[in-house]
């Protein structure tokens, strides 16, 4: 380093302050390779994730391998399904799932985007405040204590409701919606369940979407003499209506893997039957209640094939469900007047 | 006969327009200029209110329509919105509704449904608005494929055609080039012979060329008014020939 | 018109009443539950819940003490690489990553959080109950490692994402090489809000049981042993839950109560973490 030197002008002379020469400047040894080391640690995470999802894919389709080399392509669309001959079908199992999520989202959507309604454009901010936080811990609740609520409260409501139509002077079990024996396990109580779980979420991304409805819009309702109800439903939720369907089916991609607590109150039994009283069976409760006591290798690989329909399913729902948002973000960036 | 006497608005204990009495003369074109801030808009909006979505706001004061207080009570907002109409600053059509159904948005409000009725409406307000010739052949299309001086001729049709006596305009052409701005004076001209304007500007050329009174705010004052041409030419309180000579604002 | 205005004003209210009692009734479940939790587990909740061992089928008393300590043991081994990975993928994604693998690899975190668990189940049961032919409390973590780490890189991504990059740019400018500005700068701003996240991810997968119940398989004894299979509560709950035994019910909703108290605890916490934090900010 050279000394300290102050030139004839009296100015400091560049090595007294900056006391590095050109050489100096290229970070050696250990910083270097810390550098390295800590951005190939990080990297390596990154393909863990990235790798992850290429890994569930991979080892659910190895594992159905066989049940779909047994049984061919009809597998998807066989309703048997009989362990003791063999004979495998996801049939019976993806009515269940639609059936109990149509029933789900049925309840959830109008409950929920009406509840956003109120709390976005009717309530003050306080009690909104309180209203959607009590509506948002409910998603924090873990599905085997919904399950276990639902056993001892809510089957035996529905049942109480299952035995009044049953009982109804009007005839109404005649209906095949309403037929069979009121249990109160069955294809209704897991569509409650479901909708109590799918209710949250909905809530919780309508508010977003009806909040992000530009103050002009607004205006431009109000100033035409509309009424709160008419500026609401004419204007504010035409204008969402998209972003509330993206919610939809995120909830219903949500929905449709939920597995204990349908588990509890659906009835797991192996059968297509058109009436809410009917006890069913999910893909995921199928898969556990029989897993562990599969009694071949083919009823394994046809349970994982249940997982692959599950997972392929849910995999298309959420990344079309976020492509979709990510278009009409896109769209209405330039649809908006500048 | 639109006007405002003695009207304090405050927001949140802050007051933004303290104790101005105006009128606003039936079929005229009424200016209300000043530099930015001075608290125009809310008075504009105190006219239809609209403040009513605006959280700590508070209208003193009285402003009526005919002699009505439209604050009373007894009046119904919605009703009274559509007998004052308002245009906004940026136009703000429903991108949800195509050009037709944007129109006559306001009518089908009232539950006036009847297919010919809307459909004449419909054009006689883009007629009146200039803009009939331009969209007659898409009006099934989405208003966000018309430009920007169209989408605000739009929006001015829109309120037109509930047939309002008083039409409120918030800065209409700030965002509009000069063209689109001159077609609107144009028309805000023509409009004079049914109704009364209020236009809010902050351009006091537009002022002096398209409105028949103009008054002054200043700070939330009225400084002063009168007839426009008296205004730009002798004004009478120094403050407002330093805003007009540009000293200040 | 009069007439017709107030109608429609009529109904306009209704419909408003309609969302309103939407609103309430959208806040039953929770209050129905917690009512439920509180009057049936509360009892349940003595010394013995968590210091005894469950008894055979049919009998009177007994605890959780296995399934409480199980439920420890395996989602410690889950916290242990889950948050570690998760972090550090978030690093490699706001640190060093063009946004375009970014983007990419945040898509696949989305598309990951919502596989369900019990796929997440089948996917560890092929990879280590298979292979070692037993059920385990490691294959248990796994399964919950894989459900957690898609859901930490999420949530540390977007805290990392809220760090200025001002900050950064300081920390090049004094010639502070790249691993100690992730470390000290970036990830020091964005500390709490991590933590609150890698926090909630925790008590999240402490109240899963689909993919615990063909990994970690369940044990009616004490275990501690990673290779073996092993009992945690919210399995314990189920199968409690769906016996023919009262008393096994009782314990079933004391169980609930203390895995509702124990999420509720990690939640409380981590936003006094928060809010202590913004207080250090705020002084």
């Amino acid at each position: 380093m050279d000394d300290a030197v102050l030139d004839s002008t009296g100015r400091i002379t560049p090595g007294q302050i900056l006391p590095y020469r050109a050489e100096d400047l290229q970070r050696q040894g250990s910083g270097r390779s810390a550098d390295r080391v800590f951005r190939l640690t990080t990297g390596l995470c990154a393909a863990v994730v990235g790798a992850l999802l290429l890994v569930v894919i991979l080892f659910m389709v190895k594992g159905s391998a066989l049940a779909f080399r047994d049984h061919g392509f009809g597998f998807m669309f066989s309703p048997e399904w009989d362990p003791t001959n063999q004979k495998y079908g996801a049939l019976t199992f993806l009515y269940g799932t639609a059936y109990t999520s149509l029933i789900g989202m049925a309840i959830a959507l109008p409950l929920g985007v009406f509840t956003a309604v109120a709390l976005v454009e009717i309530l003050p901010r306080g009690p909104a405040k309180l209203i959607s936080l009590a509506v948002e811990l409910l998603a924090a609740i873990p599905s085997v204590l919904l399950g276990l609520w639902g056993i001892f409260e809510l089957v035996p409501l529905v049942r109480r409701f299952e035995i009044y139509i049953y009982k109804s002077p009007t005839g109404l079990r005649h209906l095949p919606i309403f037929s069979g024996a009121p249990l109160g396990v069955g294809y209704l109580a897991a569509g409650l369940i479901l909708a109590i779980m799918a209710l949250p979420f909905i809530l919780s991304v309508t508010r977003e979407v009806l909040l992000q409805v530009p103050a002009s819009q607004r205006e431009a309702a109000y100033a035409l003499g509309a009424t709160r109800w008419q500026a609401i439903w004419r204007f504010i939720l035409p204008y969402s209506w998209k972003g509330i369907f993206g919610a939809g089916l995120l909830g219903l991609a949500r929905v449709l893997g939920e597995t204990m607590a349908v588990t509890m109150v659906i009835g797991n039994t192996p059968q297509i039957k058109a009436s809410l009283f009917a006890s069913g069976y999910t893909l995921a409760s199928v898969i556990a209640n029989e897993f562990t006591e599969a009694p071949s290798e083919l009823a394994i690989s046809a349970l994982i094939s249940l997982g692959l329909i599950l997972l392929v399913v849910t995999i298309v729902l959420n990344a079309g469900a976020r492509l979709m948002i990510l278009y009409l973000n896109r769209r209405m960036g330039t649809r908006e007047v500048k | 006969m639109l006007a405002c006497k003695n009207v304090t608005i405050e927001f949140n204990k802050t007051a933004v327009i303290k104790n101005v009495s105006l009128e606003f003369p039936v079929k005229r074109v009424t200016a209300i200029i000043g530099p930015s801030g001075c608290g125009k808009s809310t008075l504009l909006r105190a006219c239809n209110r609209m403040h009513f979505l605006t959280p700590g706001a508070k209208v003193t004061g009285a402003v009526t329509l005919n002699g009505k207080d439209i604050y009373h009570k007894d009046v119904d907002a919605v009703l009274l919105r559509r007998r004052i109409g308002m245009v906004f600053q940026k136009a703000n059509p429903f991108p949800t509704l195509s050009i037709f159904d944007n129109v006559v948005a306001g009518l089908r409000l009232s539950g006036l449904g009847s297919k010919a009725r809307l459909q004449e409406a419909a054009e006689r307000a883009l007629g009146d608005a200039a803009l009939w010739d331009e969209v007659k052949d898409r009006l099934q299309q989405s208003p966000m494929t018309l430009s920007g001086g169209q989408q605000q001729r739009l929006c001015i049709a829109r309120a037109l055609a509930v047939d309002p006596e008083v039409l409120l305009m918030d800065e209409p052409c700030s965002a509009l080039d000069p063209i689109a701005t001159a077609k609107i004076e144009e028309l805000m001209f023509r409009l004079r012979e049914r109704l009364s304007v209020v236009i809010v500007t902050h351009n006091m050329q537009q002022a002096a060329r398209a409105s028949d009174r103009t008054a002054f705010l200043w700070m939330g004052e009225l400084i002063e008014e009168g007839d426009t041409e008296t205004i730009f030419t002798a004004p009478t309180k120094p403050m407002t020939e330093d805003y007009l000579t540009g000293r200040f604002g | 018109m009069n007439t017709t205005h107030h109608l429609r004003k009529l109904f306009g209210r209704t419909m408003e009443g309609l969302c309103l009692a939407a609103a309430v009734v959208a806040m039953i479940p929770l209050f129905a539950f917690l009512w439920q939790l509180f009057a049936k587990g509360a009892g349940a909740i003595t010394l013995a819940l968590f210091t005894q061992l469950p008894l055979p089928p049919g009998e009177v008393g007994g605890g959780l003490r296995n399934a409480i300590l199980g439920t420890l043991l395996v989602v410690g081994m889950a916290t242990g690489v889950g948050i570690p990975v998760g972090i550090g993928a978030a690093i490699y994604m706001s640190e060093f990553a063009d946004p375009r693998l970014t983007a990419a690899l945040r898509f696949c975190c989305d598309v990951l959080s919502g596989v369900p668990s019990i796929v997440m189940g089948l996917l560890a049961f092929q990879l280590v109950v298979r292979p070692l032919h037993h059920f385990s409390a490691l294959s248990g973590s796994l399964a919950l490692a894989f459900i957690m780490l898609p859901v930490v890189v999420i949530t540390t991504q977007e805290m990392l994402h809220l760090v200025p990059h001002s900050l950064r740019e300081a920390g090049h400018a004094l010639g502070i090489p790249s691993w100690r500005i992730a470390a000290s700068i970036s990830l020091r701003a964005a500390a709490p809000g991590i933590l609150t996240g890698a926090i909630l991810s925790v008590s999240r997968i402490a109240g899963e049981t689909a993919p615990m119940l063909f990994t970690a398989f369940g044990n009616p004894y004490q275990s501690l042993d990673p290779n073996a299979p092993i009992a945690t509560l919210p399995h314990t709950i189920f199968t409690y839950a769906i016996s023919p035994y009262d008393d096994w019910h009782r314990l079933a909703w004391g169980g609930a109560l203390v895995l509702v108290l124990g999420v509720l605890g990690a939640t409380l916490l981590s936003r006094f973490i928060l809010w202590r934090h913004q207080r250090g900010l705020n002084a």
